[in-house]
């Protein structure tokens, strides 16, 4: 019988200062024996997969920390720190979309804003791409040394790029300022459009984190597939260009980035709900779950051998 | 009442060399219809091997083998970070793991960012991270080094912040690897007086050693590893005489006299 409520309680257990002013009284409650099996059974392997997710849940401060920890490290000592992350995406929004706005005989006051939108969010689709694949094999130290829950280097992953997506965010307002976008009335969408992103997110990254354990050379293959994806999804270009030409708008009706992108781009843009998109998009989203439960409840015991 | 139940268990590592890894060999071999035969004739590390035994509160464990016997890995997995192939574990107690001197410490951070996760693993509040925090800095001696990314720091001090850090956190289940007992002279008396009073504190100990007297001085069991099974398992006076020739033993028992 495994015990699934509670594989990782007994971290919760431990008390430095037992007797001291703030002993945490959630560390009194009797924690009940935790059961490391060989679980062979469908149902097992299920119970503790989910219970590897309610564990990052309740690690949650550990998560948000890492996360902050990864961004704070990566502009350590550097002038303007974190801002670095805002000002090189306003000097490429700047430099490519004056220059693209001529290519495509674009209107600049249209053409800005769109771009600055569709390349800050696509900065997150992809990043988090390519830094899911390496999640678990970066976390080895860590994996190899304490029970932890595996998901909590997934959710890392998604928290870390929520925080650079945060300091993005200031371009789009600087430049929607400066051209007068109005985000339409379906901007309410944008937070179930935001939860969606997290949560396809987070299901990528476990995915793609346990393939990249298990195979070396996925890092690599996500890197072009999403390099590719980048040319073939309407990111730089709009897909009313396809129109134009006489295109088939197979690039962008099947195309599940595009219609991840759509549902935030186009309220933010000032258009309304797109419900094709909508479809599309948790549509996606559905078969990446089912495909990532699948993988998670079958590989999680494994990964540690991977490392 | 902490127990720690290892029934029947065993573990085995896959052996991933450059073909194995490599996802288009597996590709090409499931078209080719190859790839049941090959995950069944996987090369794989039989690490432990059907390894049992129960601890309750006051057992000392030790266990002694030579290299490769299966010492840490039984430790890891006691520690449920391998999950084992067959059999089953059960722990009822809160455990501390002192495996390795990186203690999963990210290098690039510092000593007191090191400490804030570990403490954050714990669920503690903001209020225990800075005990915690002043606690560490004044076992391992080093105050203003706390600030500094710990790769700047030296091997030994980098053994004492994870000796500290773990260290303050009293666990009912104490695993411990042996790299505890490395360190400079003036440190080590310092850890050991630690360690005696939280061996004496932990309801189970379980200690991987290579060092006889201490094995005497601190277990009360003894299992001997040899290729992932149980060689031996009984009183460390039992245990050892079996293992050592005759005069180390008689060399060993006399340290452990002396130092008790």
């Amino acid at each position: 019988m495994v015990d699934a409520a509670s594989p990782f309680r007994y971290r919760q257990r431990m008390d430095m200062f037992p007797s001291g002013p703030d002993a945490a009284p959630a560390d009194a409650a009797p924690a009940r024996p935790v059961v490391i099996a060989a679980s062979r059974s469908g149902r097992e392997r299920l119970a503790l997969a989910a219970a590897d997710v309610t564990g990052m849940a309740r690690l949650w401060p550990l998560v948000w920390t890492l996360s902050l920890f990864d961004i704070r490290l990566r502009y350590r000592g550097s002038l303007l720190g974190p801002l670095w992350l805002t000002l090189s995406t306003a000097i490429m929004v700047g430099a490519i979309g004056l220059l693209y706005a001529r290519l495509f005989h674009q209107n600049v006051s249209g053409y800005l804003p769109f771009l600055t939108v569709s390349l800050v969010l696509w900065n997150f689709i992809s990043t988090v791409a390519s830094e899911a694949t390496t999640c678990f094999t970066q976390a080895d130290a860590m994996i190899r040394s304490i029970r932890m829950p595996h998901s909590v280097h997934a959710a890392r992953v998604v928290m870390r790029n929520v925080l650079v997506l945060g300091h993005n965010v200031i371009v789009i307002a600087v430049v929607f300022a400066l051209f007068g976008t109005a985000p339409s009335f379906a901007s309410f969408s944008l937070l179930p459009g935001f939860l969606l992103w997290l949560a396809d997110g987070f299901a990528a990254s476990l995915l793609l984190g346990l393939f990249g354990a298990r195979f070396r050379d996925i890092p690599p293959i996500i890197g072009s597939i999403m390099q590719i994806a980048f040319y073939l999804t309407p990111i730089m270009w709009n897909p009313s260009m396809l129109t134009h030409r006489g295109l088939s708008q197979v690039f962008v009706s099947y195309n599940p980035f595009y219609a991840l992108l759509e549902i935030l781009r186009g309220p933010l843009l000032g258009q309304g709900l797109d419900l094709a998109a909508w479809h599309v998009a948790c549509g996606y989203s559905l078969g990446l779950f089912v495909i990532t439960g699948l993988v998670f409840v079958r590989a999680r015991p494994r990964l540690p051998y991977w490392l | 009442m902490a127990q720690l139940a290892v029934e029947n268990v065993s573990v085995a590592f896959p052996l991933y060399h450059a073909e194995s890894r490599s996802l288009k060999k597996t590709v090409f071999a499931a078209a080719a219809g190859r790839l049941g035969e090959d995950s069944r004739h996987r090369l794989s590390v039989q690490a432990l091997r059907d390894v049992s035994f129960t601890l309750r509160t006051g057992d000392r464990l030790g266990f002694i083998g030579a290299n490769g016997a299966g010492k840490t890995t039984l430790l890891r997995t006691m520690a449920g970070i391998y999950e084992p192939v067959a059999g089953r574990i059960t722990i009822d107690g809160a455990v501390t793991a002192l495996l390795d001197p990186g203690q999963g410490m990210n290098m690039e951070l510092t000593g007191n960012e090191n400490i804030r996760l570990r403490a954050l693993f714990n669920g503690y509040s903001e209020a225990r991270i800075r005990q915690l925090q002043e606690d560490v800095a004044s076992f391992a001696g080093l105050d203003q080094f706390l600030a500094l990314p710990v790769r700047t720091y030296s091997s030994g001090m980098v053994v004492r912040l994870g000796f500290a850090m773990a260290t303050a956190i009293s666990p009912q289940i104490l695993l411990m690897d042996e790299w505890l007992l490395a360190g400079d002279a003036s440190f080590l008396d310092k850890a050991r007086h630690r360690l005696e009073s939280m061996v004496r504190g932990a309801e189970i100990l379980v200690l991987s050693s290579h060092r006889p007297d201490i094995l005497l001085q601190w277990c009360n069991r003894l299992i001997w590893l040899e290729n992932g099974e149980v060689r031996a398992d009984g009183t460390p006076e039992e245990v050892l005489r079996a293992y050592l020739p005759p005069e180390q033993f008689d060399h060993a028992w006399d340290a452990a006299r002396k130092h008790a």
